[in-house]
């Protein structure tokens, strides 16, 4: 088989493209789930961005507003699960699926209109004398900006969680709410906040899609990246940065897929794509079967309600 | 005067009736969606079909719609209950949703029922399908005239007689103009995933494709050629004319109103029959979009000549000498292709590398 | 705020109000006809019209209701007993949310020894599916369990990456291994509505009953026995309240995660199973339409108990049947119903509230 076809640049840089919906979307989900929270309504809030995203960028005719709706579409929709969860007490896991469920018929509606169209697009972002430099300039230094942002984004989550006291408040809720309770931390305000961060990632997500990637909008469009992004938070065992690595993992899967395909490499597609998820439950076991590692990881009280007792 | 109220009321209760009557009488025509109508390919297609219906017949026809419908009991359900709220005439336009049409058939005899891209049929349910074959032909022959690189990528969906059927048409008249052309061909798996549509563009691309021909149903994969620059295109199910001149070359339009419109009037004057059709371009059921200015005078006359050809009957896209994938004979020299074959076509076609999956 | 020291204060009852229980559900409904009312209104649609299709016409239309009646029995069937199972598991704080991966496995399974037997007949070859379904759907359950079990692995991100395994698997042997040798060159197996032996069809006519509404309401009684009057409901419940309780009454919590799991995981690919051989009848690329995740929705809905769950069910078939209708009767959009199910199902969750907690009201004086 001839694999010189294989461009390593090419391959790095459509892996970042194919890699920076699902990252955004997860690094919201690991901060929700630090904080003890599972939604799993990140498709639903995904495709809420997509569509706010997309029909601000083509009202407003700039790319970056539309970012900007996509940000607040997302966490307008992410509140409706924060004030289920939070405030009236409801089940997170039925009321993360009813939100996809939501968001989806939404998303739909307030599209209808938008297909078919162009939206306006970013520039990408061309950094004199280093985007010029051989293989690294076009394989990692000459995408779109939110291809940076998203990274930016993770460093910024990492640096929040594990270097600020703010961070080390909302680990603590979602270890134990009962023991961060007593010491007088505002466990539900805490986790509404994380909620309406994870809606707003997951909105740009949504927005990298419909704006970026594709770019146009289609109902449905998100078709599960929502729901890789879940099994990217856990591949990462809830760390930042291996969440980078994950959502490469995942995103170079689908490229290297593709690439196989049209090379004419006779693979079992099927079986190579279950391959990440097939990973990602080796990974959570071993986590889960080093005790120190995992309590140090995964949030304790994770999907579980809080209620202040008196 | 109680003589003139009565005749008045005699001739208003006449009146309405006679109005009544008039007024129950349009026909109705139910139309099944797999996806929703506004995902710009297959669906959409349907929808303006049925609108082009309502147009045409005004207020002799009503036509009503579900969209979304998933293939199996969902399907079957939904095709009941459209029979049991007096549809005449139901179109299900998909074709997992065979076996669900034939069942509600057999239990409305009076109903019509037409399944699309199926091969079942019944005294009141009929089969209808388009040769988009023979617009890839087309398609085919420009993409081996365009091409620099002779690398021809192909976005495939999912693995069914009639997308393999696309894939050797194109093919075989790609490689009738350039021997060189060498096609790469990636399965989705799926009618719609733009995401995915987009990332098998971009991976063609950069394997070194300079024509891509599509059989899935978003304009994503012509966002990306367009986006490459250099690389051209084709639109797929609509016309897509947002990406012309370039990279939208040309297109394959799935035109499905004057079947619609056809059955319909059947249906109305009682002369509605089962039957089993596969339409080609000949009756405007595949739509050849406008080649544009990209392709030179002399590609687009040959490929204006082939769709004559094809029209007039005296070409046939699938004309032997052809081999199979494996070598063996298929069609011997001057022969055509049988319909049964074609619609059950599992194999490619000698030259095309890779395997169709299974 | 609800927790602090302002005007409304929550109190959890001890135990969860029934009052509340049953009133919450209608006035469920009832905000979600209206607040989904005024979306139809927005759509240019009559709302009443629109609310009386979607909840009354499939029941008491006399043109609809002979046979929507009895396709909402269909429609709740897989439902109910996916959710049946589920619901011990969550009862016990154990959370397998890949009911969807063990309901196509328990389809692929079942169907593959129907088709194994193709084309012959006999009497056993049914039983002999519903057996192999159930297993393939426990098996694949199993392996959350015995993860959690030897490792403490989470068992909700375990059952749920299964769950897209299972889909790649479904697609492979629609394409590959089960495909029709007759089907026209079209994926997807052999339909097994027409293969008698292995088909599990209407009971008696016009009524939809098929084995797999059966063995659902069968159940439901079953689970509401076995969890009121046996000792499993009871070690079911206590470990849910804490392990440590669990353990000083001698309940194993291994034993437990076993047992939801695994009873979960059988009863959806007994669902899988009782589909593909009846209403659906083939194992396609596109068999699953998300029965595991809706059932979710229906065991909290049904408040984790059986008779909840049974009308849960209902409903939601309900509101799918008349979706439908509404799309062909008044026009409209198919996303106008998700949409619709999507604020019925907050707030019937949001109406949990109200049984679980009191409302005190506080009065502080201004200063």
């Amino acid at each position: 088989m001839d694999f010189s076809a294989l461009n390593p640049v090419a391959l790095l840089a459509s892996l970042m493209i194919a890699a920076t919906p699902i990252m955004l979307a997860a690094i919201g989900e690991l901060v929700v789930e630090k904080s003890g929270v599972l939604n799993l309504g990140v498709e639903g809030m995904m495709i809420v961005g997509a569509v706010c995203g997309f029909i601000t960028a083509v009202e407003t005719g700039s790319a970056w507003f539309g970012l900007l709706g996509a940000a607040l579409g997302g966490i307008l929709i992410s509140s409706i699960f924060a004030f289920l969860t939070q405030v009236l007490l409801a089940n997170q896991v039925a009321s993360g699926l009813a939100l996809t469920l939501f968001g989806l018929g939404v998303s739909a509606m307030i599209g209808n209109g938008y297909t078919g169209i162009k939206p306006p697009g970013f520039n990408t972002v061309n950094i004199p004398l280093l985007s010029d430099l051989p293989f690294i300039g076009p394989a990692i230094l000459s995408h779109d900006p939110i291809v940076y942002i998203g990274i930016l984004l993770v460093i910024l989550v990492w640096y929040f969680l594990n270097k600020t006291k703010n961070g080390l408040v909302l680990r603590a809720v979602g270890e134990n709410h009962d023991a961060a309770h007593a010491l007088g931390y505002k466990v539900i305000w805490i986790r509404f906040s994380a909620i309406l961060f994870g809606g707003m990632c997951a909105g740009l997500g949504g927005a990298y899609l419909s704006l970026v990637r594709v770019p146009q909008w289609t109902e449905g469009m998100t078709a599960g990246a929502g729901w890789i992004a879940l099994a990217i938070v856990v591949f990462a065992s809830w760390k930042p940065f291996r969440l980078i690595l994950g959502a490469y993992l995942f995103g170079g899967v689908t490229i290297m897929q593709l690439n196989l395909q049209a090379l004419g490499v006779d693979i079992g597609i099927a079986y190579l794509s279950m391959a990440p998820y097939l990973v990602t439950i080796i990974v959570l076991v071993m986590i889960s079967s080093n005790h120190l590692r995992s309590s140090a990881n995964a949030p304790g009280s994770l999907g579980r309600i809080f209620h202040a007792s008196q | 005067m109680k003589l003139l109220k009565s005749i008045l009321m005699g001739g208003a209760l006449f009146f309405g009736l006679s109005m009544s009557a008039i007024a129950a009488d349009p026909v109705k025509v139910g139309f099944v969606y797999v996806g929703p109508i506004n995902d710009g390919g297959w669906n959409t297609a349907h929808d303006k079909a049925r609108l082009a219906l309502e147009e045409a017949l005004g207020d002799k026809v009503e036509t009503v719609f579900v969209e979304n419908v998933p293939e199996g009991p969902d399907s079957e359900r939904v095709m009941t209950q459209m029979a049991l709220s007096g549809a005449d005439l139901i179109f299900t336009t998909s074709f997992g949703y065979m076996d669900p049409t034939l069942n509600v058939a057999a239990k409305f005899p009076n109903v019509k029922f037409e399944h699309a891209t199926g091969y079942k049929t019944s005294d009141n349910m009929s089969s209808y399908s388009a040769r988009f074959y023979e617009g890839r032909a087309i398609q085919g022959h420009i993409a081996g005239s365009m091409t620099k690189s002779n690398i021809i990528g192909y976005i495939a969906s999912v693995p069914i007689p009639e997308v393999v059927r696309g894939i050797n048409s194109a093919y075989i008249h790609a490689k009738k103009v350039n021997p060189n052309v060498e096609f790469k061909i990636i399965w989705l798996f799926t009618w719609m995933d733009p995401a995915k549509e987009s990332d098998a563009a971009k991976t063609l691309i950069e394997q070194g494709a300079d024509v891509i021909l599509q059989h899935t149903d978003s304009t994503a994969p012509l966002a990306a050629m367009q986006a490459a620059g250099n690389v051209i295109g084709f639109g797929q199910a609509s016309d897509m004319t947002e990406y012309g001149p370039s990279p939208r070359v040309s297109s394959i339009i799935d035109d499905w109103a004057p079947y619609y419109i056809e059955r319909t009037k059947a249906v109305m004057d009682g002369t509605w029959k089962s039957q089993a059709v596969w339409h080609g371009i000949s009756t405007g059921m595949v739509g050849i979009g406008e080649i544009t200015d990209a392709i030179p005078e002399k590609v687009r006359a040959e490929a204006i000549a082939l769709q004559d050809s094809i029209v007039s009957g005296a070409y046939h896209a699938f004309t032997g000498p052809l081999n199979k994938q494996d070598g063996s004979p298929w069609l011997a020299s001057g022969e055509t292709a049988d319909d049964g074959t074609l619609a059950g076509m599992t194999f490619y076609v000698e030259g095309i590398k890779g395997k169709v999956p299974n | 705020m609800l927790t602090g020291n302002g005007m409304i204060r929550l109190e959890k009852r001890p135990q969860p109000s029934k009052k509340w229980t049953s009133i919450t559900p209608f006035l469920a409904v009832l905000a979600t006809m209206f607040v989904g009312g005024i979306m139809f209104w927005a759509l240019g649609k009559d709302p009443i019209e629109a609310i009386r299709i979607i909840f009354w016409d499939p029941l008491f239309n006399p043109q609809f209701a002979s046979y929507a009646r009895p396709q909402i029995l269909v429609k709740a069937g897989p439902l109910i007993l996916i959710a049946l199972g589920l619901s011990l598991g969550f009862r016990a704080n154990i959370w397998n949310i890949g009911a969807e991966g063990q309901y196509i496995i328990g389809a692929i399974c079942g169907a593959g020894v129907g088709l194994a037997f193709y084309p012959s007949e006999g009497w056993f070859i049914f039983p002999l599916m519903v057996i192999a379904g159930a297993l393939g759907g426990f098996l694949w359950a199993m392996i959350p369990a015995i993860l959690k079990i030897k490792f403490n692995t989470n068992e909700i991100l375990v059952s749920l990456m299964l769950v897209y395994v299972a889909e790649k698997i479904l697609v492979s042997v629609s394409l590959g291994l089960m495909r029709n040798p007759e089907g026209g060159g079209f994926p997807g197996s052999r339909n097994l509505q027409y293969y008698k032996a292995a088909s599990n069809p209407e009971l008696i006519s016009g009524t939809g009953m098929h084995w797999g509404v059966l063995v659902a309401l069968t159940l439901t009684c079953l689970t509401y026995i076995m969890l009121t009057k046996h000792t499993l409901g009871f070690q079911i419940k206590i470990s849910g309240q804490s392990n440590k309780a669990a353990r000083f009454s001698g309940t194993s919590p291994s034993v437990v995660t076993a047992i939801c799991l695994g009873v979960s995981g059988a009863l959806a690919g007994l669902a899988g199973l009782f589909e593909v051989s009846g209403p659906s009848g083939q194992i396609s690329i596109d068999f699953n339409v998300g029965y595991g995740f809706t059932a979710i929705i229906v065991a909290f809905l049904g408040r984790l108990n059986p008779f909840g769950i049974l009308l849960a069910g209902l409903l939601m078939a309900l509101t799918y049947i008349g979706g439908e209708l509404a799309q062909f009767m008044l026009g409209l959009p198919a996303a106008a119903i998700q949409a619709f199910q999507g604020m019925l199902l907050f707030f019937l969750l949001a109406g949990d509230i109200l049984t679980n907690y009191r409302p005190k009201f506080t009065y502080k004086k201004r200063l």
